[in-house]
């Protein structure tokens, strides 16, 4: 008795709100999900959801077709993000801070209504809405999320770092491809992260870029819980969450430098 | 300088593209054309119908409700999540590790993971989803950032200051009042914005936890006018119209930034 009062008097006990509603509105979510998952309409215990999964080559194609873009598009947008983000955090490339401010807006437009208009431009320069149409709308959608944690990391990187490395004799491509590009690692990680899974998981965006002629596993699994499917969507579901979780165990080393969102404004 | 110039114009067309769907939308708001890309002629209509209350009703509604929800979404997740980062910043490694752990997954897991969870919470729970749900649901997925952001702030802070407040004879309020909230104060308003964001921009989650009993978010609503075929014209002046309020808003931000820096 004693000791609960003095918890309850220290500062650690503050954490209990968030303990209680964390603990009811994300971690018995979770698992539901995979109660559901196991689960048929009757509430028995079965593995059919994901027997069917491995049967239907189509869902099956539509994960790994998602996969394919997500990957596609985080490709582009490390490979245009990065030299944006670079440059933005080089005091001798841009001496304005309110740059990457620029780069950060466009997001406060309603991502649906941006990517409707992103259909328009397309429409606009006749080009056809497919393949391309699509992972052009996603690298539009989601380039700011990687160029972001980049140049965090970069801005925060120790100078001294570079300057070490030149005064060794490093010509300026060996001081960025083994200095810069391994320190600003953390941040490609996280942009990654926040591009790869948001592409194979949205939905809407992907049926408006293509006029619906191409799914993602997003709308897939949206698809199936609309038409009161839940269980099998829910299965769907549980399997693009392994995918999360193998994805963020490459992200987990450094806790203090990366995902610290915030820092906007 | 030659680098400086190229650099410089590499970050311009690079913004030209990502801004010009943007762009169309604020010129495409000046005509009557009822599809997004035909042009009618300039026209102020769409803004002045935008307004007139009676027409576009629904409409109307779903920003009401946009800005109300994500208003209360913030500022409970602001408090509960600075409240949650003092205390977790007081935790031991094991416990502090746990916890952060947890407070992560909303932040990993994707709208539609966390949509879907929650969508099978409120059923299995028997709760008729609406307005409260919807909050419920921004507040999950807001919280988290907002612990982020009050951190750094509680570890940059001299932990002496507090004692002293104590030796001094404050209460442990007082000493929370006058010495831990003004240090984290600038990690809770970003946390605050950040959270406002995330809560006006989501559709996953929103749809999800937002049932059928006629609530509509601006998100939903767009969702729902994109599957009929077409966007309510009045969306092109509204998106216009926030647009440029953020914006303004943001430079304003900005320069007093600039400003205090340099102090």
């Amino acid at each position: 008795m004693k000791r609960l009062i003095l918890f309850l008097s220290s500062r650690k006990s503050w954490t209990l709100p968030y303990i209680l509603f964390s603990a009811v509105f994300v971690v018995i979510p979770l698992l539901l999900i995979a109660v559901y998952a196991f689960t048929d309409d009757n509430g028995h215990l079965t593995f059919a959801n994901f027997e069917k999964f491995f049967e239907h080559p189509e869902a099956i194609n539509t994960f790994v077709y998602s996969i394919g873009i997500a990957i596609i598009t985080t490709v582009v947008c490390i490979a245009l993000g990065y030299p944006a983000a670079w440059i933005l955090s080089n005091s001798k490339l841009n001496r304005s801070r309110a740059m990457i401010v620029l780069f950060i807006l466009p997001m406060w437009v309603n991502i649906l209504v941006r990517t409707l208009a992103t259909v328009a431009l397309f429409d606009f320069c006749s080009i056809p809405l497919g393949e391309g149409a699509l992972i052009f709308g996603m690298v539009y959608n989601f380039i700011p999320f990687m160029i972001y944690p980049i140049y965090n990391t970069l801005q925060k990187m120790d100078q001294s770092y570079i300057e070490a490395a030149q005064d060794l004799g490093a010509n300026p491509v060996q001081v960025f491809l083994r200095v810069v590009f391994p320190l600003s690692m953390p941040g490609v990680m996280s942009g990654v992260m926040m591009v790869f899974m948001p592409t194979i998981s949205t939905f809407a965006i992907a049926e408006l870029l293509t006029m619906n002629n191409i799914k993602l596993f997003g709308t897939t699994i949206q698809e199936n819980i609309n038409n009161s499917m839940w269980n099998y969507g829910v299965a769907l579901s549980l399997i693009m969450l392994l995918l999360i979780a193998a994805t963020s165990l490459f992200n987990t080393d450094d806790k203090d430098n990366s995902n610290e969102g915030g820092g906007l404004w | 300088m030659v680098k400086r110039l190229f650099a410089q114009a590499y970050l311009w067309v690079l913004l030209l593209l990502l801004y010009s769907p943007i762009l169309i939308i604020i010129i495409y708001s000046f005509t009557e054309a009822k599809v997004l890309g035909n042009w009618s002629g300039f026209s102020t209509h769409l803004y002045t119908s935008l307004f007139k209350n009676s027409v576009h009703h629904s409409l109307m509604n779903a920003l009401i409700n946009t800005v109300t929800i994500a208003l209360i979404a913030a500022t409970v997740s602001t408090l509960l999540g600075s409240i949650a980062a003092i205390g977790i910043f007081n935790l031991k490694a094991r416990a502090y590790k746990a916890i952060s752990f947890v407070n992560s997954i909303p932040i990993l897991n994707g709208d539609i993971i966390t949509g879907i969870s929650l969508f099978l919470l409120f059923v299995s729970l028997g709760v008729s989803q609406g307005y409260v749900t919807v909050v419920l649901a921004h507040i999950t997925f807001c919280t988290p950032y907002v612990v982020l952001s009050v951190l750094p702030r509680l570890k940059q802070m001299n932990p002496n200051i507090y004692e002293a407040a104590l030796d001094l004879g404050a209460t442990p309020l007082q000493a929370l009042r006058k010495v831990i909230v003004p240090e984290i104060l600038p990690g809770m308003i970003s946390g605050f914005m950040l959270a406002l964001t995330l809560s006006i921009d989501d559709f996953a989650v929103t749809v999800f936890t937002i049932g059928n009993e006629g609530l509509e978010t601006l998100s939903t609503y767009i969702y729902a006018d994109a599957r009929k075929g077409g966007l309510t014209p009045e969306l092109r002046p509204l998106s216009s119209i926030i647009f440029v309020v953020v914006l303004a808003l943001l430079m304003v931000i900005n320069y007093r930034a600039g400003r205090t820096k340099k102090k």
